[in-house]
């Protein structure tokens, strides 16, 4: 069975609902401490939404100083499948393990509804059992949300349909070079659901879990 | 010792408040006003003797955690 | 602030003499003898300090008290009834939820981010006291008209501030309401309602334990936030002072809070405390004493012990605290290190601050000097209980025979129009699109709808839940109104498929030293009453917020009602607002004679005019109601059920219109059918197909029911013998959607 890492940060609230789609997937999805400073035995990381450190200072600035990111960094050198849920994109920026930082939204105002994304590129560990064009339907939740990359060396796997917060080229998930760390900022795993309004989520964090069983990135 | 760091937005990063304030200060008259943008500034109390080596030490601080470079710039004035 | 230097800057722990000071602190001359009756003696600064907190309006009850006795509060599936911090209900499957309402009114006037803020703190706090996760919030708030610039600080204010703490504390807002009135202007209303979900053997009380048990401090450290919060704010009216009042305001840290709740979570999880009780108003004074007297025991308190976020403050300001997120903990002493170990894994400051007695006195050290020495039970139980004058005003006669004569139709499509760009009947989108609603992937219906509908994960069930108040139909008739908003939810909970089960109410009210005011309070408490007697629920917790009055003009009476219901099984799909589909038929439940007016919208949006009498509840049509659409909604018969209330039919069919994306035609013959807002009513969408099982089982629930209508095309149609009055989709539609956030750009 694939095992994957959930980290959990102080002011972390997404974890439990991260594990539980994971689970329904058939994954050993497990909660890791931040002060765990190993992550042996996992195949695969997931850093979830929510607000580790209460945002304060920068969101993720003082998320990524902790133990467990030191085995989180191996596992994206090592070319394992790292992901990160919209804090966990921030806290992946603000490490270095991604290119850009998630500044306000451009409205300036918290954004929770649904959106709709397009699949750019099938290559990366979350897009891997998506089809380049198609479309689909996950929320959005976040007030930082808006990407920003002078360097515009991050490659844009994911974007939407109708830019909710000023995104840069539109990017709501973004990919390293080797394509095994990938921040999205709308949650896949609200999106794990008819009854809660769609299952869309769903075929991304399968790619995710195929990709771990496979044991690299694309 | 007293450690002022100025956080500085870079000037290529939108800076949406700004641009909301500038609007708000044109409602109210102040046409004159051309740009806003929102700096930070964090104030430290740093036991340390010299004032080179305290800048140099807080000038660390800002470099690993207290400003993204990928945003900001930093600038630090230490009041003995 | 110089309104508190008279005890500050000389702390003794002789008596000193103080006469004018207890006025200062909220205290009435009868009550300050009441104190040294108690004490037989002058009571020291630190002891009117805290009567002065436990005796306020908002923490003691002192003025409703007597009235609030009135409320049915027994069913079989109550675990804990009003008196503690959040009443529970069992829904089965070994499960229980908390919930609870609260005001945070007068702070919400002076400093709104934080006033809301602090409320969603602390009604939070309620509930994972009792040991629950708090797993969804609701808000009911009312401001003045948004043509007032200060009214649009206020809203944005109180909006960014739900939103700021309930996002970063993690706990979803998954519904609510916002409404609009003049008198709200300088009396905002911030009302937030939290449920919490635990496994039965989680439930804690607040209770004190034996002699010997050690009471721990955790959370935040003390500061001089909101000192005087509850005796000051919450229990006086507003005057040109009142801004001078802002440095009572407390500041909310809702990463501490996450914190807190996941220690304290785990505590309850690993069994090592005994009792718990929040720091919510009257800070430590309360938190200190309300467990040991509900145990019969006395407490030994040490302030220095306290962990303080500012230096040099005095047993007073120490006593008086409302800093937040702070919870206290009683603790065997056999696990107190393994509480403070918990505390620090979760990265929160823990104290042990005192040690429970069996003496029966709240007994403070400070600085090595006895500060307080005054019975526990006098704090809790020994306030004053009033029986404030109460009269019927003058006014209510003539309110009710001045009602309108409409010598025409009106237009009808203009009339719509007017209601759908009313920030009161619109789109709240701008509100809760700021709010995460869907934290925890339990929101099945969640804001946007009639109820909120949550799952509970691992059963196969649902939690339904309502929140309505009215001003404007309490003051036409406070006992008929305070009825109504309960069948009200009752019918919103029920067309989810849940049974109603449970309310909790905030009373908003006026100054309580005018008799109308007290009239209209008991009135109000009386409909409540009668209806969930009616019904069969139990009122299992409330909040009254008095004093909501500014330069002597009240607020109209305001309470505030939220129903529970328990949908066991959970529909899935459930009815909701937006599946109507073209060809599908509109439906009405309920009497088809409904053609008053009094206390409408209509005509307070056409004509400014609020007067007449509201029509009474019919507790028959009320529970027939009940009945078919609960079973309507069970059979998954009707993809559309939506109750008739603010707006009548015509808002009503616009509303599922407008969600749905498709148009209607609607057939009439008395135009006032169209904007009367009386109870009991629901419309629906149908199927052709499913036609003739809905009637059966409108039949079977005795409720009249009929297609009046139907779905189709781009227009909003309303048919009088093929005289048609038409609003364009695509109009309504975008004037609704934009009537809030285009008067805030």
């Amino acid at each position: 069975m694939t095992r994957v890492a959930v980290v959990v940060f102080p002011g972390t609230n997404c974890e439990h609902d991260t594990v539980h789609a994971f689970r329904s997937l058939g994954a050993d999805a497990e909660l890791v401490w931040h002060r765990q400073d190993t992550l042996d035995g996992f195949d695969a990381v997931v850093l979830p939404g929510g607000f580790a450190h209460g945002d304060y200072l920068r969101t993720g600035a003082i998320a990524r100083l902790a133990p467990v990111m030191g085995p989180v960094a191996g596992m994206a050198r090592a070319g394992r499948p790292v992901l990160g849920i919209c804090n966990g994109f921030q806290i992946l920026c603000e490490a270095g393990l991604l290119p850009g930082a998630l500044i306000a939204n451009s409205g300036l105002a918290f954004l929770c509804r649904w959106v709709e994304v397009e699949v750019i590129s099938d290559r990366s560990v979350l897009t891997s059992l998506a089809r380049p064009g198609q479309v689909l339907r996950i929320p959005l939740n976040s007030y930082e949300g808006n990407y920003v990359d002078p360097s515009l060396s991050g490659r844009v796997v994911m974007r939407y349909v109708d830019t909710p917060n000023g995104s840069q080229g539109g990017a709501a998930a973004v990919t390293n070079l080797d394509g095994n760390v990938v921040g999205v900022m709308p949650h896949p795993e609200r999106g794990s659901d008819e009854l809660l309004g769609s299952a869309d989520g769903l075929i991304l964090l399968e790619g995710f879990l195929a990709s771990a069983r496979v044991g690299a990135g694309v | 010792m007293k450690a002022r760091i100025e956080i500085v937005r870079r000037p290529e990063i939108a800076d949406p408040e700004g641009i909301t304030v500038v609007r708000a200060l044109h409602d109210l008259g102040f046409g004159e006003v051309t740009s806003a943008r929102f700096d930070r500034v964090i104030s430290l109390e740093v036991e340390g003797m010299s004032t080179e080596a305290v800048t140099a030490r807080v000038e660390d601080m800002c470099r690993q955690l207290l400003a993204n470079p990928v945003l900001e710039d930093f600038r630090v004035v230490i009041d003995p | 602030m110089s309104d508190q230097s008279v005890i500050i800057e000389d702390e003794e722990t002789a008596p000193v003499e103080i006469s004018s000071v207890h006025h200062q602190l909220g205290l009435t001359d009868d009550e300050f003898d009441r104190i040294r009756a108690i004490l037989g003696r002058d009571p020291r600064p630190a002891e009117l300090a805290m009567y002065s907190v436990m005796w306020s309006e908002h923490c003691s009850y002192k003025s409703s008290r007597v009235h609030l006795k009135r409320f049915p509060t027994a069913a079989p599936w109550v675990v804990v009834g009003p008196g503690e911090n959040a009443g529970v209900i069992d829904i089965g499957d070994g499960w229980y939820v908390a919930l609870r309402i609260e005001s945070h009114n007068h702070p919400s006037f002076v400093e709104p981010y934080q006033g809301a803020a602090t409320g969603v703190g602390g009604i939070i706090r309620d509930i994972f006291t009792m040991g629950a996760r708090p797993i969804a919030l609701w808000d009911s708030i009312r401001f003045g008209p948004l043509g007032q610039a200060r009214n649009r600080y206020l809203l944005k204010g109180v909006v960014a501030g739900i939103a700021g703490y309930g996002n970063a504390v993690g706990v979803p807002t998954v519904g609510g309401e916002i409404g609009f009135a003049e008198h709200y202007s300088n009396n905002p209303l911030v009302n937030v309602m939290c449920l919490g979900l635990m496994r039965r053997e989680q439930l804690v009380l607040a209770r004190s334990g034996p002699e010997g048990t050690r009471a721990i401090l955790l959370g935040a450290g003390t500061g001089r936030d909101g000192i005087g919060g509850a005796s000051i704010l919450a229990s006086t009216p507003f005057d040109a002072a009142s801004s001078q009042k802002r440095p009572s305001v407390q500041v909310g840290d809702p990463f501490e809070e996450k914190k807190l709740i996941e220690a304290c979570l785990e505590l309850y999880e690993r069994d090592l405390v005994i009792g718990v009780q929040d720091l919510g108003a009257a800070g430590l004074s309360c938190a200190a004493s309300e467990p040991v007297a509900k145990s019969g025991m006395g407490i030994d308190l040490d302030l220095d012990l306290v962990h303080v976020r500012e230096s040099g403050m005095n047993a007073v300001e120490l006593l008086m605290s409302e800093s937040q997120e702070r919870m206290m903990a009683f603790v065997d002493p056999s696990r107190v290190e393994a509480v403070l170990a918990v505390a620090a894994k979760w990265e929160i400051d823990a104290a042990v601050v005192g040690t429970v007695r069996d003496h029966g006195n709240v007994s403070v050290n400070h600085g090595g000097e006895t500060v307080a020495e005054i019975p526990a039970a006098s704090l809790v139980t020994g306030a004053p209980n009033y029986e404030r004058p109460l009269g019927e005003p003058q006014w209510m006669e003539d309110l009710w025979s001045n009602t309108v004569k409409f010598v025409a139709q009106p237009a009808i499509a203009t009339a719509l129009l007017q209601m759908l760009d009313d920030p009161a009947l619109a789109s709240k989108a701008w509100a809760f699109e700021q709010y995460d609603h869907m934290l925890f992937l339990n929101t099945v219906i969640g804001p946007g709808h009639d109820a909120s509908l949550l799952r509970v994960k691992g059963t196969d069930k649902g939690l339904a839940l309502s929140v309505d108040g009215d001003g404007r139909l309490c003051y036409l008739d406070p006992r008929r109104g305070g009825a109504r908003l309960v069948y009200e939810g009752a019918l919103q909970v029920a067309l989810t498929g849940a049974r109603p089960l449970a309310v909790v109410d905030n009373l908003n009210f006026g100054n309580p030293e005018k008799p109308e005011v007290m009239w209209q309070l008991r009135e109000t408490i009386e409909g409540i009453s009668e209806a969930c007697e009616a019904l069969g629920m139990p009122v299992i917790g409330g909040n009254v917020s008095l004093y909501n009055e500014t330069n002597g003009i009240d607020i109209y009476p305001t309470p505030v009602v939220g129903v529970l219901g328990l949908a066991a099984p959970l529909p899935s799909p459930p009815p909701r607002l937006d599946r109507a589909l073209a060809g599908m038929e509109l439906w009405l439940f309920g009497t088809e004679w409904a053609i008053n007016l009094a206390g409408s919208t209509f005509e307070l949006v056409t004509f400014a005019h609020i007067g007449g009498r509201p029509t009474a509840p019919d507790p028959t049509a009320g529970r027939a109601a009940l009945q078919a659409g609960q079973m309507l909604a069970q059979e998954g018969v009707t993809p559309v059920l939506h109750d008739i209330s603010s707006g009548g039919l015509a808002l009503a069919v616009a509303e599922v219109a407008i969600s749905s994306g498709v148009g209607v035609t609607v057939r009439y013959s008395d135009w006032r059918h169209l904007f009367c807002e009386d109870p009991h009513r629901f419309i629906a969408a149908v199927s052709p197909d499913a036609a003739i099982r809905v009637a059966g089982l409108a039949a079977e629930a005795a409720i009249p029911a009929a297609p009046i209508g139907e779905f189709g095309g781009n227009e909003i149609v309303f048919d009088r013998n093929g005289i048609r009055a038409a609003l364009d989709l695509g109009v309504a539609t975008s004037t609704w959607s934009q009537a809030l956030s285009r008067r805030l750009a």
